[in-house]
């Protein structure tokens, strides 16, 4: 059991690194920092070029496998190197994993309860008038990328507030938190209400995805013998429902939970942008932009250790819910 | 991003019927699957439905006499009007003529990615579960490593490379990123069909193996890969679209959907928001289309899910 797991880890810790490696050497090949300071206008003296793009590790006439070298050397030491305003990477992404963290936890708790109670709904009501309701839903749903939700979302708030009226806007779509609230209260009102729009953009979508798994799950364990024998011994129906049937309809779908509520911070990207909170994802296409190898390779490592810690939580969450799977 | 496509739910049921099937020839299990498909009524609805919008998108260009990147200085943010149906910009671009160009390449675009990612996935996913040994691992190691890499963030740091090339090159790009989950599933697949009698008894015949593969595999195979390529034409379209709207896709003069829905989603706080709405909806519609045309599909191919499955 253990040689499983340290070898597993291993294989893991040799992908992730691969996968770091591929989009270091990947973005070295394809960006070309030269030409944005060649771009600046006034242009940059170049010995200020050069040696500011040493100092990002991104000079062009070193060969790329030699400040691929130096990369590793300095991620071995905990040291990221430097973004494309010369700041530090580890500090930068100590501030921006934040930003995220705050903007999809509400999110992703959210959805995965509403999508466990829609879905499990649904099922106990299986082609009823709702069912079908919530079902067409899903498939709008399922059909607008959140580039077009968030927008949407935008679009729908400014007319409310357009009918609602008053001196300060009623739903806020721009940033984490109004600078000039104060107090307690105010601050919490105030990141309350910038949360509000960018967290249906991020769970709409999710909700719809879980509802329609457990919905399916929970038609299968609905008809199941243990529910019926629960049923007999005279457990009332909701409460047979709820203690047999959703906890064990539930197991699979919380692997999907995992995955999907970890992937999110990699989906952040448009509603970050869209909604301008100042997160990875934001970063991420800023450095982009600005031919920053750095960011975009600290960045893609953290996704890389995401998707696995995901599998790995998967994993450990089924064994935990369900007694049947032993690790 | 890589959430797990239904297709992964849909392997263990899917199997049973393409085996059964197997000697029913042809033409009757494709009438058969077709007279299902015919009953279920979204699936009707979203054929017709993607068929309408392909003509639209082809025959759009001849419904106006603006040109995408023609400018029309008098009228700049202009509404919907007879002559610009779907308004203008606030440079004076026809957002209809834009948003029309924009159907015809994320249509072609979505076609040919589910091609060649379904298509790969398919050959991958046989070869690696025919061949086995080394074949195996070194796929199998690929296709975690695939799964590992943030597709979506690999993309965006490719994209200087597709930025001054023909819009075309987004298609091998997103393709390159798309086919894991589908070539793990038709591995698991081929897996079991390997070791089924007729299988077997063409490999002792000493049939060679790309036509044991082609013969017997891949038609086993043939309800999961259409599934999952009418699931991979939206999956492609979102991306393009993705990508385009985030500016590292297709960029100007060439316009996609994405590119004209990022420019109308700058708009959507003001009173220009038909900018955004027009083309988000074209968007909307055919990714709902395709969706339909995959479930109905699903059902048409497997007799266990009535639509009671989950999706």
């Amino acid at each position: 059991m253990g040689a499983f797991i340290v070898r597993r880890l291993l294989n893991y810790v040799v992908l992730v690194f691969v996968a770091t490696s591929l989009a270091y050497l990947g973005a070295s090949t394809a960006f070309h920092p030269k030409d944005m300071y060649l771009q600046k206008n006034p242009p940059t003296k170049p010995v200020v070029m050069y040696q500011e793009l040493n100092e990002r590790n991104e000079n062009p006439e070193k060969p790329v496998f030699e400040r691929y070298a130096h990369w590793v050397d300095g991620v071995a030491h905990g040291d990221f190197g430097k973004t494309w305003q010369l700041d530090s990477v580890n500090k930068h992404f100590s501030i921006s994993v934040w930003v995220t963290v705050r903007l999809v936890t509400v999110a992703a708790v959210l959805s995965a309860l509403l999508g466990i109670l829609i879905g499990s709904f649904q099922a106990v009501r299986q082609y009823r008038f709702s069912d079908h309701a919530i079902t067409f839903g899903s498939y709008i749903v399922f059909a607008m990328p959140v580039f077009v939700l968030a927008p949407l979302l935008k679009l729908i708030a400014v007319q409310v507030n357009k009918a609602v009226g008053g001196d300060t806007p009623f739903l806020q779509y721009q940033g984490e938190i109004d600078p000039n609230a104060t107090g307690f209260f105010g601050q919490l009102f105030s990141r309350a209400d910038h949360l509000l729009l960018p967290t249906i953009s991020l769970s709409l979508g999710l909700i719809a995805f879980y509802s329609r798994y457990q919905r399916g799950q929970m038609l299968d364990v609905l008809g199941s013998d243990f529910l019926r024998t629960a049923r007999a011994k005279g457990l009332r129906k909701s409460r047979a429902i709820l203690k047999h049937g959703v906890r064990t309809a539930v197991i699979p779908v919380m692997t999907l939970v995992t995955y999907s509520t970890i992937l999110t911070f990699a989906g952040a990207i448009i509603t970050e942008r869209v909604f301008g909170w100042n997160g990875l994802g934001s970063w991420f296409t800023d450095a982009t932009n600005h031919s920053d190898v750095n960011s975009v390779a600290v960045i893609t490592l953290f996704s890389a250790v995401l998707v696995l810690i995901a599998g790995m939580l998967s994993d450990v969450i089924t064994a935990l819910l369900d007694p049947r799977v032993r690790l | 991003m890589t959430a797990p496509t239904p297709a992964d739910t849909a392997v263990e049921s899917v199997q049973p019927l393409a085996a059964a099937l197997d000697g029913a020839g042809r033409s009757g299990r494709a009438a058969l699957v077709w007279r299902r498909f015919r009953r279920n009524k979204l699936a009707m609805v979203g054929l017709v439905g993607l068929v309408l919008l392909f003509v639209f998108a082809f025959a759009g260009p001849f419904l106006t006499h603006w040109s995408p990147s023609d400018i029309d200085l008098i009228n700049t943010q202009s509404g919907p009007t007879g002559d610009h149906l779907f308004g203008t910009d606030d440079v004076g671009h026809d957002m209809f003529a834009q948003t029309v160009n924009g159907m015809q390449k994320s249509l072609i675009i979505g076609l040919l990615v589910a091609l060649l990612s379904t298509g790969s996935a398919g050959l991958l996913g046989t070869a690696a579960a025919y061949f086995g040994g080394w074949w195996e691992k070194v796929i199998v190691w690929l296709t975690d490593l695939f799964l590992v890499v943030p597709s979506l963030l690999m993309l965006i740091i490719l994209s200087p490379y597709f930025q001054g090339a023909n819009w075309l090159v987004l298609v091998p790009m997103i393709a390159l990123f798309s086919w894991m989950i589908t070539s793990r599933v038709v591995r698991g697949m081929t897996l079991t069909i390997r070791e089924r009698e007729f299988v077997r008894a063409a490999r002792y015949m000493g049939v060679p193996a790309w036509t044991v593969i082609r013969r017997h595999i891949i038609p086993n195979l043939s309800s999961i890969l259409i599934v999952d390529f009418t699931l991979n034409v939206g999956a492609a379209i979102v991306t393009e679209s993705f990508l385009s709207f985030l500016g590292f896709g297709i960029r100007s003069p060439n316009v996609s959907l994405g590119t004209v829905i990022n420019d109308g989603a700058q708009f959507a706080s003001t009173d220009q928001w038909y900018l955004f709405v027009f083309p988000a909806s074209v968007l909307v519609l055919i990714i709902l289309c395709v969706n339909f045309i995959g479930d109905g599909l699903r059902d048409a191919l497997d007799p266990n899910s009535t639509g009671a499955s989950a999706r």
